[in-house]
């Protein structure tokens, strides 16, 4: 259900990367091939060629490597695909920029992400949004797929250009993290969306209800005297989505859930058979609000972590597929706006170079099997982005990521790459080490 | 949580106590060790008789420069602070920051820097949001006490301590009290604390009373039992504890109007008499006489809430002499 062409890994806009790998012939020797959609666990070498993955066990005839990498002991699993990853350009750079998370992406072996439109300006004309592809493809790291803004501004009153941000290369259309506050403006959203198929990303909030609040509202919340987001701020926006999806048709994908109930109804509108697909930040699958503590700003999250309850439930609905992916949310924030009082706080987490210690972090906490984490974080979003990627057979894009699973590493605000230093994982011991990175046949990072 | 921690992390943080399990802030009643509460309330035992003398002053304090930092209004607690200062014999320099100016230009932790560069040594704070006084504890420089005056809904430690204070005045000792809190306890600092403090000093019974719109979710889990019928919530109480109702909360969503707030649950002669004929009132003030509590309550004889400001010198004055050690 591919959408979305011309599909990049083809498009012209990539002579200058192949330019330079066309026909250069990569052989993978010796490490554990992963990749839970094809049903591929097992000890097998890779070749590589013209950007895609030419044969797997087998050398091919003739076969003669320009280069080989030695993956002894360590995982080969397709590039991770990050569901979301703000990149902070344009207009907040003094938070990220571009440069230096795209090259966070590909040390966290992330080689195709997604960018919401909240940046200043919003993207919401096609100019911004060829200009980031642009800006991205020229730094020849990870493949970006830009959701355009649903509304003008991020605003919930003006449709955007729906048609021409998807010729400029737009993989959906979203709010962001505003409400839409007008349901009507919703109503029609999804309507003129569903007009072309167009897949439409809500992050499920009731403006209403969240309005002033600052966490869970629940037994921390009230202890620490911070003004509660109830869990029917989601519930009551998946129910309204659920509805207008049954009478628009909209195609829809439901960004961070948050709640135990929230998990309840995506499961119940799956069963009805809607085409509504569903991720979770990788933070919401380990964190509670409990984590809290005394104030500790690194904590605070949009949406807000929640009880142990329904950490647990997002969890088995990961397990049980209700949930399709998990991401990032990767959201640098500079210290100025962590280092005040946690109401005060801006909300969010590093993330790209975390998503898949974390990932495997949580499946060995919940007991999911590896390739069912990995599942997750590559063909799971591939699937529900109609994208040619996220696997791993002959003929597929050489998108890759190999990494040593058994690596322990300290996480301290030198070994990241992104200029988002701020995580509640800091000067904490992660598991699993990203060794190598290729996009398309291309080695870009190398540990 | 099965991340390892490395060797950078101090395992042992603790927000108001020092490695040697000394008070070097305070900022919530939640977690203080019960020895150390009764041990502040022993020396404003000391300090209550201070008050009473000629030379109101005890040299404790002397040669050291306390800062009331008030990011929020309040010329009584601020008062009470200087008073409780100027008895110990400190120099007391009073801050008045609008909370505007400070999101216009210099964050709270620079105007923290800056005047404990020009050497203070003890920061009483209140401020608009919860947590406030927490992060300034965690920034400051060792030797610098931070006292928490209020932040947001979170804590009012002294006031919780007064307030046990003032109870054990009356009542000797907690372990067979029913104590009740009334009113707008989802915005208030003031229940928190006490809630907190009861608990830690063995009361059996903390009742929280008033509409749903102005309970804290899940307030069941700071041990106390939650009553919507301010008559059955008020039976068999020996302390009855009003909370005050903010004027922005009469209007709107939370309440429909103060004259049905106060038919409700405004502190009667008639609720009064559910409780024990020996019961104590008590407000934190400034009081709404009309909206939360009857004017012939206020001023009646089971009203404790002066006795409350004057124990509110002396409790504050044990808490200055225990954080900086004198």
């Amino acid at each position: 259900m591919c959408l979305h062409s011309p599909f990049p890994h083809q498009g012209e806009g990539f002579t200058g990367r192949n330019r330079f790998s066309l026909g250069m012939k990569i052989e993978i020797n010796n490490g554990r091939l992963v990749d839970a959609a094809n049903h591929l666990d097992q000890m097998q070498s890779l070749y590589l060629t013209d950007g895609r993955i030419l044969a797997i066990g087998q050398a091919p005839d003739g076969w003669k490597a320009d280069k080989v990498i030695d993956a002894s002991g360590k995982i080969v699993c397709p590039g991770l695909i990050d569901l979301c990853a703000r990149l902070r350009e344009p207009g907040l750079e003094h938070k990220a920029t571009l440069e230096s998370e795209m090259f966070a992406a590909v040390a966290g072996g992330i080689t195709s992400l997604v960018c919401p439109p909240d940046t200043d300006p919003v993207l919401d004309e096609p100019g911004l949004v060829e200009m980031l592809k642009r800006r991205a493809t020229a730094l020849n790291q990870a493949q970006v797929y830009p959701l355009g803004a649903l509304t003008t501004g991020l605003r919930g009153a003006q449709l955007t250009e729906m048609v021409e941000l998807t010729e400029a290369g737009c993989v959906g259309f979203t709010n962001g993290d505003e409400p839409i506050v007008d349901t009507v403006v919703l109503y029609r959203a999804m309507q003129y969306a569903a007009t072309y198929g167009y897949s439409v990303w809500l992050r499920p909030e009731d403006a209403h209800l969240s309005r002033g609040g600052i966490a869970h509202d629940g037994e921390v919340a009230s202890r620490l005297g911070l003004a509660g987001i109830p869990v029917s701020a989601e519930t009551v926006a998946i129910a309204t989505i659920v509805t207008l999806m049954r009478d628009t048709g909209a195609r829809v994908h439901l960004a961070r859930l948050s709640s135990r109930q929230g998990v309840d109804l995506v499961r119940a509108a799956k069963t009805e058979g809607l085409p509504l697909t569903c991720d979770v930040g990788i933070h919401h699958l380990l964190l509670t609000d409990r984590d809290i503590g005394y104030f500790d700003s690194q904590y605070r999250f949009t949406p807000p972590l929640r009880s142990p309850a329904d950490r647990d439930a997002l969890s088995r609905g990961v397990i049980d597929g209700t949930i399709d992916a998990i991401c990032s949310d990767h959201t640098p924030v500079d210290d100025d706006a962590k280092n005040v009082p946690f109401g005060e706080s801006e909300p969010g987490a590093t993330g790209l170079e975390l998503l898949l210690p974390l990932t495997l972090k949580w499946a060995e906490q919940a007991g999911a099997t590896v390739p069912a984490a990995l599942q997750k974080i590559t063909s799971g979003p591939a699937g529900l982005l109609g994208l040619d990627a996220g696997r791993l057979a002959a003929g597929a894009p050489a998108d890759l990521c190999i990494f040593d699973p058994a690596a322990f590493w300290a996480l301290t605000p030198q070994t990241l790459r992104s200029q988002g230093k701020n995580s509640p994982w800091l000067r904490r011991e992660l598991q699993a080490r990203i060794t190598h990175t290729l996009v398309n046949g291309v080695l870009v990072f190398k540990a | 949580m099965s991340g390892r921690k490395t060797e950078e992390t101090d395992m042992t943080y603790h927000p108001q106590l020092s490695a040697d399990g000394k008070l070097k802030h305070l900022l919530t009643t939640e977690g203080l060790p019960r020895v150390m509460v009764e041990n502040i309330l022993a020396t404003a035992d000391q300090f209550v008789s201070v008050g009473d003398r000629e030379v109101k002053k005890v040299p404790l304090l002397r040669g050291k420069s306390v800062f009331n930092l008030f990011f929020e209004n309040s010329t009584r607690t601020r008062t009470t602070f200087e008073i409780a200062a100027k008895r110990l014999s400190a120099d007391v320099i009073n801050l008045n920051i609008n909370a505007s100016s400070t999101s216009k230009g210099e964050s709270l932790l620079d105007t923290i820097d800056n005047l404990a560069a020009m050497n203070a040594d003890m920061f009483v704070v209140r401020h608009a949001e919860s947590g406030a006084a927490h992060l300034i504890a965690q920034h400051v420089k060792p030797g610098i006490a931070v006292i928490n005056a209020g932040d947001g809904r979170h804590a009012h430690p002294t006031q919780g301590l007064l307030d046990m204070y003032t109870i054990r005045h009356y009542k000797k000792s907690f372990h067979h009290l029913s104590v009740a809190i009334v009113g707008d306890v989802l915005h208030s600092r003031v229940a928190r604390s006490d809630i907190h403090a009861l608990t830690t000093l063995g009361c059996p019974d903390v009742r929280v009373i008033g509409p749903k719109t102005l309970i804290p979710t899940e307030v069941e889990r700071m041990g106390v039992s939650v009553f919507h019928d301010m008559s059955r919530g008020l039976e068999g109480c020996d302390v009855v504890i009003m909370l005050r109702l903010q004027n922005e909360r009469m209007n709107g969503a939370l309440l429909p109007s103060a004259n049905e707030f106060f038919k409700s649950y405004g502190l009667t002669s008639e609720k009064l008499a559910r409780a024990k004929p020996d019961a104590i009132v008590m407000h934190p003030g400034p009081m709404n006489r009309g909206v939360e509590i009857d004017s012939p309550i206020a001023d009646g004889r089971q009203s404790v809430i002066l006795p409350q400001v004057t124990f509110g010198i002396a409790v504050r004055m044990a808490v200055m002499a225990t954080v900086t050690g004198a």
